[in-house]
C-alpha cells in the first residue's frame, strides 16, 4: 500500500498567506500624482495660483491612497489609510500658522529691535518720529504682572490648602466646581469688574470723588485671571503629596497647620511654582483688562498707584490702530518682545515641571 | 484654627469675586439701562452720545456667536484629528515633542494673534474671499462683493487657531485615557486602526471631547483683541463672511471704551454683563459634564 503525498494547497511561499498590500512606494507615486495632475488642471487652465495647486493635489492624494488601497487591499483597509492621511493632515495644517506667525514676528519685528527700542518711551513722539520705544511699556507689564503674581500666590495657595487638606462637604465642592467655571471668565469680564469695582467705586473714596486708572487696577485683574489657574495647579500638585508623608508627621505628634507649611508645601514646591509661571505667562499677554482700567500713557511711570499706566499689550495694540508708517515696526519689535518674554516663562516652567519628582 | 481660618477664607474668595462680578456689574449696569431710550435686547445700534441714547445688543450677540461657531467648525475637526495623531498615531518621543510646540501657540498673546491676522493674514484671507466670490458667489454666504479682508471670515478663521491648542490639549489628555483593555480587544478582533479608535476611543472620549469643544466655545465667545483687530466692526445681522463686517460683545467694548461717555461706560459694562452670563452658562455645563463623568472614571479629565 502506498503512502498517499498530502494534497499541496498551491501555496509555495509564506507570503501567499498573507492579504495583499500597497507597496511601500505606493504612498510617494500617490503624491507624484497627485501633484502632476492637480498642476495639470489648474496651472494650464489658469483656474488659480500655486495655493489652489497645493490643496487640490492633497484632495487627489487622499483620493488616490483611497482608491488604490481599496483596488488592492478592501475597503476597509482604504479607510484606515484615508484616516491617517486626514489626522497627519490636521497636524500639518496646524503647523501653517504657527510657522508663519514665528516667521512674521522674526521678520518684522527684528527692524526695529535696536537699543534706542528698550530705551525710551512714546514720549513726544508724534505719527511722523520715526524713533520711540516700548521703556515704559516693559516697565508697565513687569510692574502689573508681578504685583498681581504677589496678590494671587498666597490667596491661590491657601485657597488650594483649604480645598485639599480641609475642604469636605458642599462648600469644598462649590468652591472646586466655581475654580472651573472661573477659569472660563473673559478677560474683558476680569476688566470690565475691577473698572466698576475698583475704578469706579473704590478709587473716587480717597481721589476727591473721581475715578482714577492705574497700574495697580490693571494687576487686581490680572490676579482675578491668574486665580483659578493657580488653585488648580497647586491643588493638583498637593494630592500628589503622599498621604505617608502627612502620616508620619502627624505620629511625631505635629500639628496639622505645621505639617501643612513644613511637609506638604516644600514637597509640592517644584509644581506649585510651575503653575504659577504658567498663569504668569498668560496674565503676561493679557490686553483687554489692561486696556479698560489701567488706561494707557505714552511717558514712563514707574508708580502703579497714581497715574495711568501702559503694557507691552495695550502698547501693540496701540501702535496697532496709528496711521504711521512707523507704528507697524514698533508694535511688531514688541510682540516679538512680548512673545520672548511669554515664551521663556512658559519654556522654564515646562522644563522645571520635567524634574519635578512627583509629577507623573 | 487660625491657618484653617485663613485657608477657608482664602478659598472663599473665589466665590466672593465670583458673585461681586455679577453685582458689580449689575450696579453700573443698571443706571445707563434705565437711560437707553429703545429696547437693549433687541435694538442694533450703538449709539449712546447725545441726549437719548440708543443703543442694544443684538447686532454684537449675533456676532459673537455667529465668529465664534464658525470658529469651532473650522478647529474641532482639526483639533481632534491632532489630538488623535499626538495619542495614537506619532512615535511616542515626537508627539512628547509636538504637543510641547501645540502648548506653545497657546501661550502666543492674542493681542500677537491679533496683529498677525490684521497685517500678515489678510492677504491670503483677501484672496480665499476672491476666489469663493468667484466660484461659490450665488450662496447668499459669499455673496459679497467686497471690499474683501477685514470680515467675519478673518476673525472666524484667526479665532479658530486661537482655540485649537485649548481643544486639542484637553481631548488629548482624554485620547489617552483609553483603557488599553479596550483597544487591544479591538485590535485582537482584527480591527484596522481606524476602526479601534472609532469603537474603542472616540466613543469612551465622547463626553470629554463635548467637554473640550465647550471650553474652547466659552474661549471663543470672550476673545477679544484678535476680534476687535480682525472684524469690521459694523453693526448689522447678516449672514455675509466675506463683505466688511463682523462684531462682537467683547470686540465692541475693547474698540469703544476710549471715547465714551459716562452713559458709554455703563452701556458697554452691560454688554459685559451679558458676555458673562453667556460664557456662565457655556463654562457650567462644560464642568457639569465632565464632572458627572469623572465620578465613574475617576481620572482627571
Amino acid at each position: 500500500m502506498a503512502v498517499e503525498t498530502p494534497v499541496r494547497l498551491g501555496v509555495t511561499d509564506a507570503r501567499q498567506l498573507r492579504a495583499k498590500s500597497l507597496p511601500t512606494w505606493a504612498p510617494w507615486a500617490a503624491v507624484v500624482a497627485a501633484v502632476a495632475v492637480s498642476s495639470v488642471l489648474i496651472k494650464l487652465t489658469g483656474a488659480g495660483g500655486w495655493v489652489l495647486t497645493g490643496v487640490v493635489a492633497a484632495i487627489l492624494f487622499v483620493a488616490f491612497m483611497g482608491i488604490a488601497a481599496s483596488v488592492v487591499e478592501g475597503t476597509r483597509s482604504a479607510r484606515n489609510r484615508m484616516a491617517s492621511v486626514l489626522i497627519y493632515g490636521a497636524f500639518i495644517l496646524a503647523l501653517l500658522p504657527l510657522l508663519s506667525v514665528v516667521w512674521t514676528l522674526l521678520s518684522k519685528g527684528s527692524k526695529r529691535l535696536d537699543v534706542n527700542f528698550f530705551q525710551t518711551s512714546m514720549n513726544n513722539i508724534g505719527a511722523f518720529d520715526e524713533k520711540g520705544g516700548a521703556y515704559h511699556a516693559i516697565i508697565g507689564t513687569l510692574e502689573q504682572a508681578g504685583i498681581a503674581t504677589l496678590i494671587t500666590v498666597p490667596l491661590g495657595v491657601l485657597g488650594a490648602i483649604y480645598i485639599v487638606e480641609y475642604g469636605r462637604g458642599f462648600l469644598a465642592n462649590a468652591i472646586r466646581f466655581f475654580v472651573d467655571v472661573m477659569t472660563g471668565i473673559p478677560s474683558i469680564v476680569a476688566g470690565l469688574f475691577v473698572l466698576s469695582f475698583w475704578v469706579f467705586t473704590v478709587t473716587p473714596l480717597w481721589n476727591n470723588g473721581k475715578a482714577a486708572y492705574s497700574g495697580f487696577a490693571a494687576a487686581l485683574s490680572l490676579s482675578v485671571l491668574m486665580l483659578p489657574t493657580v488653585v488648580r495647579s497647586t491643588e493638583e500638585m498637593l494630592r500628589l503629596v503622599p498621604g505617608a508623608l502627612r502620616e508620619g508627621s502627624y505620629a511625631l505628634g505635629v500639628p496639622k497647620w505645621k505639617t501643612i507649611t513644613r511637609i506638604v508645601l516644600p514637597t509640592a514646591l517644584p509644581g506649585i511654582v510651575t503653575g504659577v509661571m504658567l498663569a504668569v505667562a498668560r496674565a503676561a499677554g493679557e490686553t483687554a483688562p489692561v486696556l479698560l482700567v489701567a488706561g494707557g500713557l505714552s511717558s514712563i511711570n514707574f508708580n502703579v498707584f497714581s497715574g495711568n499706566q501702559s503694557s507691552l499689550s495695550l502698547f501693540i495694540f496701540e501702535q496697532a490702530g496709528v496711521a504711521s508708517e512707523f507704528a507697524p515696526g514698533r508694535a511688531w519689535t514688541a510682540a516679538l518682545t512680548l512673545v520672548v518674554l511669554v515664551l521663556v516663562l512658559t519654556v522654564a516652567a515646562k522644563l522645571l515641571a520635567r524634574r519635578n519628582k512627583l509629577a507623573r | 484654627m487660625f491657618f484653617r481660618g485663613t485657608a477657608t477664607a482664602a478659598g472663599s474668595m473665589v466665590l466672593v469675586i465670583i458673585a461681586a462680578i455679577a453685582v458689580f456689574l449689575v450696579v453700573k449696569a443698571i443706571p445707563a439701562i434705565n437711560k437707553d431710550t429703545v429696547n437693549f435686547f433687541t435694538y442694533k445700534e450703538w449709539f449712546t452720545d447725545g441726549d437719548e441714547p440708543k443703543f442694544g445688543i443684538a447686532a454684537t450677540v449675533f456676532g459673537t456667536i455667529l465668529t465664534a461657531a464658525l470658529a469651532l467648525l473650522l478647529s474641532v475637526p482639526v483639533a481632534l484629528g491632532i489630538a488623535l495623531c499626538l495619542s495614537h498615531y506619532a512615535h511616542r518621543r515626537v508627539a512628547t515633542t509636538l504637543g510641547f510646540i501645540i502648548d506653545l501657540l497657546a501661550a502666543v498673546p492674542s493681542v500677537v494673534f491679533g496683529l498677525w491676522g490684521r497685517d500678515y493674514f489678510y492677504e491670503p484671507i483677501t484672496d480665499l474671499s476672491k476666489w469663493l466670490h468667484d466660484v461659490f458667489g450665488w450662496l447668499p454666504i459669499f455673496g459679497s462683493d467686497g471690499p474683501y479682508g477685514k470680515s467675519v471670515l478673518l476673525g472666524s478663521v484667526v479665532l479658530a487657531i486661537m482655540i485649537l491648542p485649548i481643544v486639542t490639549s484637553l481631548s488629548r489628555e482624554v485620547f489617552l485615557q483609553t483603557p488599553p483593555e479596550n483597544q487591544e480587544a479591538a485590535l485582537a478582533l482584527g480591527s484596522t486602526k481606524w476602526e479601534m479608535i472609532r469603537t474603542s476611543v472616540l466613543p469612551y472620549g465622547r463626553a470629554g471631547i463635548i467637554a473640550s469643544v465647550m471650553l474652547g466655545l466659552g474661549r471663543a465667545l470672550g476673545e477679544t483683541i484678535a476680534l476687535a483687530l480682525t472684524l469690521g466692526s459694523v453693526f448689522a445681522i447678516n449672514w455675509d463672511f466675506l463683505g466688511p463686517g463682523g462684531i462682537t460683545i467683547a470686540s465692541n467694548i475693547a474698540n469703544r471704551f476710549g471715547e465714551a461717555n459716562d452713559v458709554g461706560r455703563g452701556a458697554l459694562i452691560a454688554s459685559g454683563l451679558v458676555l458673562f452670563v453667556i460664557t456662565l452658562i457655556v463654562n457650567m455645563g462644560a464642568r457639569a459634564i465632565v464632572y458627572r463623568r469623572r465620578e465613574f472614571v475617576g481620572g482627571a479629565a
